[in-house]
């Protein structure tokens, strides 16, 4: 179980960029944050990987205080982060980077099966270069099966849609539900897609650095969805509504 | 052979024992051993230290071999390789050089290796350069010359390992109709190491194709420095691309030039030089591996 208390973060010039967050995501439980661009919520995903320190405010795991620990001590307690923009490399190839993620060498088939889950074929990709020759979308699949790749028991994904296409979306939603029932991994997934939000355990609306809403689909999405809004609305912010 | 001389093979030219092909090994300023084979004959050059590799027209999936190796402290070694590629043939040369050294004398291996490239004819050249033994100052220079006559292609492979002190690469190329000339350059420094490494290519044929690219990774106090020039004299196509990985107080200055004389040359430049990103390191370490294992991953891969 993961625990977020009082979590502040300021920018360099003082302004807060999250304001007293407070949330928990149960073990199995699929958390689905969402909200307007600029919100928080990357930067949210950013301080539970460690990748910012938060102004104040503290991170439980499983009962313990991780707040202070590093990157690679929060990736060594099991959580893993899939980026909304992945990061290129020059000469680093999708196998060489997913054994970098597993911590070992991935055999030929898990290779194939870790690739096959994000729509890709491992004769066309496994080789590849992590450079800017991959597409969008292609570089944006990777990033998930990096993630895949270490089985740990807290997941980020930020906005993991972003750039596939409609066909291979309904597939990403399968393995998300499946993730969902088969393990008793934790996931937060930041998303703008109504079918993603539909498949959580819990949704939050983070606007304006704080939580604004927060509850099962069956409560938040109508107030999301409106029959007459048809946008995903910037709850406080309203939407012609 | 001396022990050294086979250890150095072994990681400049992959030797295990012997080699399958014609082959000359050249060890403290002799030959140690040489083969002919039916279609590629190496003679000694009468007017100056060195040898002559002549490949038949029309010669097949053939490997030459001619690795040197200086493993006496204080030898300057110099040699003079003249290739003679004849028409159609399409061969790999293998051109390794390791320098072993202990003390402060100066010891070096100063390579100029001259290809006549006939039409069609295609060559993979590989070179791998490395320095062993606590001598700070083992030095490899080289100086290669290619001649690419019509629809003639090179493809070279140069690798400047480790422990080589100082080094002076001078690497040039002229083209002819149709010709294609591919160079992958990698370059590791360390310590207080200095490099030079400069290409010039010189497109004189109709749709003729250069494509250079050089990564390097300068650690410690290791300076390097990068030039390259590309003229474009006819309807041609010219790339070149230096990449450099800055690590510790690793110094790098690329000055590329390029020269277009025709209006059809198309050239271009790219080069990028400066510290690890810091999100790939940061990218990494979400996968559990500190900032120092992040760092060698990445080296390590860009040199690949
Ligand atoms: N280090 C920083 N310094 C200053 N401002 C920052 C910093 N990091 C984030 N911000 C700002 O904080 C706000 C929240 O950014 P964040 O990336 O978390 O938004 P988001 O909710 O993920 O938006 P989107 O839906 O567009 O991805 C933005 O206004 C952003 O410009
Ligand atoms: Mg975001």
């Amino acid at each position: 179980m993961l625990t977020l208390k009082d979590i502040c973060f300021q920018a360099p010039d003082g302004k807060f960029i999250l304001k007293d967050v407070n949330l928990q995501i149960e073990d199995g439980q699929l958390l689905v944050v969402t909200g307007p661009n600029g919100g928080g919520k990357s930067t949210l995903a950013k301080i539970i990987a460690g990748i910012y320190q938060p102004s104040s405010g503290q991170i439980i795991l499983d009962g313990q205080d991780i707040t202070a620990l590093d990157v690679t001590g929060k990736a060594k307690k099991g959580i893993s982060s899939g980026f909304q923009r992945p990061v290129c490399f020059k000469g680093i190839t999708v196998r060489v980077l997913l054994n970098i993620a597993a911590g070992r060498e991935l055999t030929a088939n898990e290779l194939k099966s870790l690739l096959g889950m994000v729509g890709l074929c491992m004769c066309d990709y496994a080789d590849r270069e992590l450079n800017a020759s991959l597409s969008g979308g292609e570089l944006k699949r990777i990033e998930i099966a990096s993630v895949l790749a270490r089985r740990t028991p807290f997941n980020i994904f930020d906005e993991p849609e972003a750039g596939i296409d409609l066909w291979s979306f309904q597939k990403l939603i399968d393995i998300f539900r499946e993730m969902k029932s088969d393990s008793s991994a934790s996931q937060m997934i930041i998303s703008h897609q109504k079918s993603i939000l539909e498949i959580a355990d819990r949704i939050a609306v983070i606007s304006a650095g704080t939580v604004v809403e927060y509850g099962v689909p069956d409560k938040v999405l109508p107030a999301l969805f409106g029959e007459d809004s048809g946008c995903v609305c910037p709850v406080g912010k309203g939407c012609g509504k | 052979m001396n022990s050294f001389t086979e250890q150095l093979l072994g990681i400049v030219s992959s030797f295990k024992g012997t080699f399958h092909g014609a082959y000359n090994l050249r060890e403290n300023g002799t030959c140690a051993g040489r083969k002919s084979s039916a279609n590629v004959v190496i003679s000694d050059l009468e007017d100056k230290s060195g040898i002559s590799i002549r490949v038949k027209p029309g010669t097949k999936n053939e490997t030459v071999y001619i690795p040197a190796c200086v493993t006496e402290s204080g030898l300057r070694d110099s040699v003079t390789n003249l290739f003679y590629i004849g028409e159609n043939a399409d061969v790999t040369i293998i051109a390794g050089c390791g320098v072993h050294a202990d003390g402060h004398e100066t010891t070096a291996h100063s390579g100029t290796h001259r290809f006549f490239i006939e039409k069609n004819a295609h060559v993979e050249y590989i070179e791998k350069h490395v320095g062993t033994g606590d001598a700070d100052s083992k030095e490899i220079n080289t100086k290669t010359e290619f001649s690419l006559a019509e629809n003639a292609s090179v493809t070279m492979e140069s690798e400047q390992i480790r422990g080589v002190n100082r080094a002076n690469r001078v690497t040039s190329a002229t083209l002819a109709d149709h010709a294609v000339y591919l160079v992958h350059e990698r370059l590791l420094t360390d310590g207080s190491d200095s490099l030079d490494t400069a290409f010039e290519v010189i497109l004189n044929g109709e749709d003729s194709k250069a494509d250079i690219v050089s990564r390097s990774v300068a650690r410690g106090h290791s300076s390097q420095r990068y030039s390259s020039r590309i003229v474009g004299n006819s309807r041609c196509t010219g790339h070149s691309e230096c990449d450099a990985i800055l690590a510790e107080n690793g110094s790098v200055d690329a000055t590329p030039c390029l020269s277009a004389k025709n209006t059809d040359a198309a050239l271009i430049h790219e080069a990028a030089i400066g510290k690890i990103a810091g999100e790939q390191i940061t990218k990494l370490c979400t996968f559990g591996l500190t900032g120092k294992e992040a760092e060698e991953k990445i080296i390590e891969g860009f040199l690949k």
